[in-house]
């Protein structure tokens, strides 16, 4: 069956004269890992199927009626207009093959609500552009960007996509959960409303600021499952992908364990090179900034002021520190960032010839002095 | 079938021409009343605006054509989504439907004019303020709105100094259309010849009667939706912020109970336009035509009760889901029943295939394959996977391009003769056809199989794999949009003269047995039916 089709799509692209490489020619929705997508999968080719049959009945009697009652080969038209019995089978008849496709649609529906009895939850922010996960029970939290590669090429086109390893469908961190256990994730959002969709899993969740949403999963096989946001967010909407990973218990256990040991851990605020200093702030940069201020850091005309030439950016180092973590009402406060972070991303965006900066001057973290000190 | 041509009556037809012909000069298409003038405006009006959509929609398939971002900045991308569809619904296709009922509609049933003239003419110019200031939106700071043409809070207020505009001149077409609806349906309940009874109206007026109600129901609820984004905006309400006790799902309940009927007004007077071509060319009378209006009525009540079928994914509780599920699968029954109505029409006729008749049989194969994915759809756990995916885009643009738009197209070419009195040129509307429908498969069909891949709406660049499809799709999209330079040239061609073939009055074959318009002269004068005509044709009794 697979074989047909892909022959049915190259035979399509070689009359078009394409160039059939590395060719994905998905045409079905896929099944997933999961019983629910599964049972989403038979629903979908149940009603595909029903529609085929129609659909075949419906366009012969039409092609039927084309070639056959045709006046130039001589056809009178005959001049009935009603038949009162044949309408009412048309009407019942599908009428029938709703209610029976209802049924186990229902079914289905009844299964994808029941988040009852699940084993751990995850809270899942969307934000504009990124998602946050927050484990509820370990106390894991991160964030899940868009990788650096995808967000170069991206942005700056010229690292050609094709070249990148999944492009734009993986991130820095992503997901991790376990097998064979029910998750329930909680949705929100701290801006606009996004939408949190990963096929395998058979579903999609919207994220509404301001209230929460519930879903489950439960997976049976270890594997990475890629998804993207699914409602439109604004400018980067199709830049914030989603990769769910699923491990044995055991390996779970143990990620946990050091990712929570690395999430404790006190930041390394020694002073650093500066090109340790420029590289950690490029990558501190594309997660946090680059949405905004754009990798060449020329902002958006009319939306984003630009980086390049700032005079906040290019003259004291302190009033821009008191900045970037005070915020304003256009400007996010970056105060998550730790001093190193924020002594790096300073560093980058006052030196990089990216940005177009060259202040010639590096900033080590034991420079920066909290406007709001949150230990004492 | 007991269809009696009208006579004509020469000698009124005499004095209309003398009496008072149109304005001259300019001012003429400015200050008229007259339903023909104000029928032309729009359907000129209508088709700048389609190439005005469709140049947004050929950057958005240019773009599309490779993964990367090769030519415009994804805001610019979301703002080229939002205008077109935006232009295309308020600016192309329900002002082309305008258009045809303003000529149509007092010709089909009899009527001098239509009810109300001035406020016909007053309607079409808002319409064009409406469409000029959104369109002004484009050159202001921060860009035209780019959330979706759906305008969902919150994104929708981050529009930057568009955003006020964008909404009056959503107030601006609102009212348009309800002036335009309110005339329309005043002109058919008021205005009929005498000898036509509500049950012996061509169907292109049956479907015009409903869609004018469901107009003046919904224009209201959207307008007090955006107007509740502009006070959540500027005067510190909370209508759509959960900071303020507010609901952003809220604002997509109002929008959807206008937004689904409101998909309903693109696709009724369509239904009505092939209910008039199919049976001329099939030469045979429209089959089930009782069922056709009670099927168009149910379709427009059930238009009413279906619209968080959109929302299946914003998190409603599981009795919700389930009631618009069983909703939204019952629209399958009226649908069907008018499908297979026109099937049963074109069955043992004697048929031709014009122009016309070509894209309406396109319309009947096309729009059902419409159909069935909204059928799909219905089927709310399998939405979950579906929603804003490209399987969506591929399912309204099959309701909406090989439906609404060929059958704008079909109305044009059938009516064209009559207005204009000249034959168009048959060989290269068939040309057009042949190109429009293939490449519109080309353009839409694999979007389906993006969609079932994972691919989201409404992004600018994509992985990889989904590379090959979307390049095919652009392919179709571009001789798509190149074809309809085609018919630009045949509107124009047709109105300078054509083939230069005289046509009769009748212009088809036996056309005056399904409808008045037919009886008329050809070109049509500027005045007609100043006495309404006694004897209409009537071919279902």
């Amino acid at each position: 069956m697979k074989k047909i089709k892909q022959l049915f799509a190259g035979a399509i692209l070689t009359t078009l004269g394409l160039p059939i490489a590395k060719a994905d020619y998905a045409l079905n929705l896929m099944e997933g890992v999961t019983k629910v997508s599964n049972d989403i999968y038979d629903l979908h080719m149940l009603i595909l199927w029903i529609c085929v049959f129609i659909g075949v009945a419906v366009f012969g009697t039409i092609f039927y009626s084309i070639y056959h009652h045709r006046k130039s080969k001589g056809h009178e038209a005959a001049h009935f207009h009603e038949h009162t019995t044949v309408e009412i089978i048309w009407t019942i008849i599908p009428t029938i093959i709703l209610v029976a496709m209802a049924i186990p649609a229902t079914k289905t529906m009844l299964e994808l609500d029941d988040v009852l009895e699940s084993e751990m939850s995850i809270k899942v922010t969307g934000k504009q552009w990124y998602w946050d996960y927050q484990y509820l029970d370990s106390g894991v939290h991160f964030e899940s960007h868009l990788d650096e590669m995808s967000e170069k090429s991206h942005r700056g086109n010229t690292i050609d996509p094709h070249t990148v390893p999944n492009y734009l469908l993986s991130v820095d961190r992503p997901l991790v959960i376990p097998i064979n256990k029910k998750i329930r994730f909680v949705f929100t959002s701290a801006d606009v409303i996004h939408s949190w969709w990963v096929p395998d899993l058979g579903w999609k969740k919207d994220a509404n600021p301001g209230f929460i949403n519930e879903a489950w999963t439960s997976v049976p096989t270890p594997g990475v499952y890629r998804g993207q946001c699914t409602e439109l967010c604004g400018r980067d909407h199709g830049f914030m992908p989603i990769v769910v990973i699923a491990m044995n218990q055991g390996d779970y256990d143990n990620w946990v364990k050091t990712t929570l040991e690395k999430q404790n851990a006190k930041p390394d605020l020694s002073d650093q090179s500066h090109e340790q200093l420029m590289a950690n702030g490029s990558s501190v940069y594309l997660k946090n900034c680059v949405a905004c201020h754009q990798i060449d850091g020329k902002g958006v005309v009319g939306n984003y002021p630009a980086l390049r030439g700032s005079a906040k950016v290019n003259g004291g180092v302190d009033p821009l520190i008191g900045f970037l973590q005070a915020g304003t009402s256009k400007m996010p406060a970056f105060a998550k960032l730790k001093d190193n972070e924020l002594a790096a991303v300073i560093t980058y965006i006052r030196n990089s010839p990216d940005i177009g900066n060259k202040v010639g001057d590096e900033i080590q973290p034991k420079a920066i002095t909290p406007v709001y000190d949150d230990d004492e | 079938m007991s269809a009696v041509t009208a006579e004509h009556d020469h000698d009124d037809h005499h004095h209309d021409d003398h009496a008072h012909g149109p304005e001259k000069g300019w001012l003429r298409w400015v200050v008229t009343t007259n339903h023909k003038d104000i029928g032309t405006l729009y359907l000129v009006f209508a088709l700048a605006m389609f190439f005005v959509g469709g140049t947004m929609a050929m950057i958005i398939r240019a773009e599309l054509f490779e993964p990367g971002m090769q030519f415009v900045d994804p805001q610019f991308f979301n703002s080229m989504t939002t205008m077109h569809a935006l232009v295309m619904v308020f600016g192309a296709v329900m002002p082309a439907f305008v258009g045809l009922a303003n000529w149509m509609v007092p010709m089909m049933i009899g009527a001098p004019d239509m009810a109300l003239p001035r406020m016909n003419n007053m309607s079409f110019w808002l319409l064009v303020a409406g469409i000029l200031l959104l369109a002004s939106t484009l050159f202001m700071e921060g860009g035209a709105p780019a959330g979706g043409w759906t305008l969902y809070p919150p994104l929708v207020l981050q529009t930057g100094k568009a955003l006020p505009f964008a909404i009056f001149s959503v107030h601006l077409l609102g009212i348009s259309s309800i002036m335009g609806a309110i005339n329309i349906v005043a002109t058919i309940l008021n205005m009929r010849a005498p000898a036509m009874s509500l049950m012996k109206m061509p169907m292109f007026v049956w479907t015009w009667l409903i869609t004018g109600f469901l107009l003046i129901a919904i224009m209201p609820v959207f307008a007090g939706a955006v107007t509740m984004l502009l006070t959540d905006k500027f005067f510190h309400t909370s209508f759509f912020d959960a900071a303020g006790g507010g609901d952003p799902v809220l604002y997509q309940h109002i929008f959807w109970f206008f937004g689904h009927p409101e998909v309903y007004v693109m696709i009724l007077p369509t239904f009505g336009v092939a209910s008039t071509i199919i049976p001329v060319f099939a030469r045979k009378p429209l089959f089930g035509y009782s069922s056709m209006v009670y099927a168009t009525a149910a379709i427009a009540f059930l238009a009413f009760i279906v619209w968080a079928h959109h929302m299946f994914t914003v998190g409603m509780p599981i009795s919700g889901e389930l009631y618009f599920m069983y909703a939204t699968m019952l629209i399958a029954i009226p649908t069907g029943v008018k499908v297979f109505n026109w099937t049963a029409t074109m069955w043992k006729g004697a048929m031709t295939f014009e122009t016309p008749m070509l894209f309406s049989i396109s319309f009947v194969v096309l729009f059902t394959l419409g159909g069935f994915t909204g059928l799909m759809m219905s089927i709310a756990p399998a939405d979950f996977q579906y929603h804003d995916s490209y399987f969506i885009v591929a399912h309204f643009h099959y309701t909406l391009v090989p439906a609404s738009i060929f059958m704008i197209m079909a109305a044009g070419y059938y009516w064209m003769p009559k207005w204009t009195g000249h034959m168009y040129n048959e060989k290269i509307g068939q040309l057009h056809f042949w190109l429009s429908a293939i490449s519109v498969n080309i353009l839409f069909f694999p979007q389906h199989f993006l969609g079932l891949a994972g691919m989201p709406r409404r992004i600018p660049d994509y992985a990889i794999q989904f590379s090959d499809w979307n390049m095919i799709s652009s392919i179709g999209g571009f001789i798509f949009g190149a074809s309809q330079l085609l018919f630009l040239y045949i509107v124009v061609d047709t109105i300078k003269g054509g083939t230069g073939e005289k046509v009769t009055d009748e212009v088809w074959e036996d056309a005056h047995k399904h409808g008045l318009e037919w009886t008329l002269p050809s070109p049509v004068p500027y005045h007609t039916f100043s006495t309404p005509p006694t004897v209409i044709p009537c071919d279902h009794d």
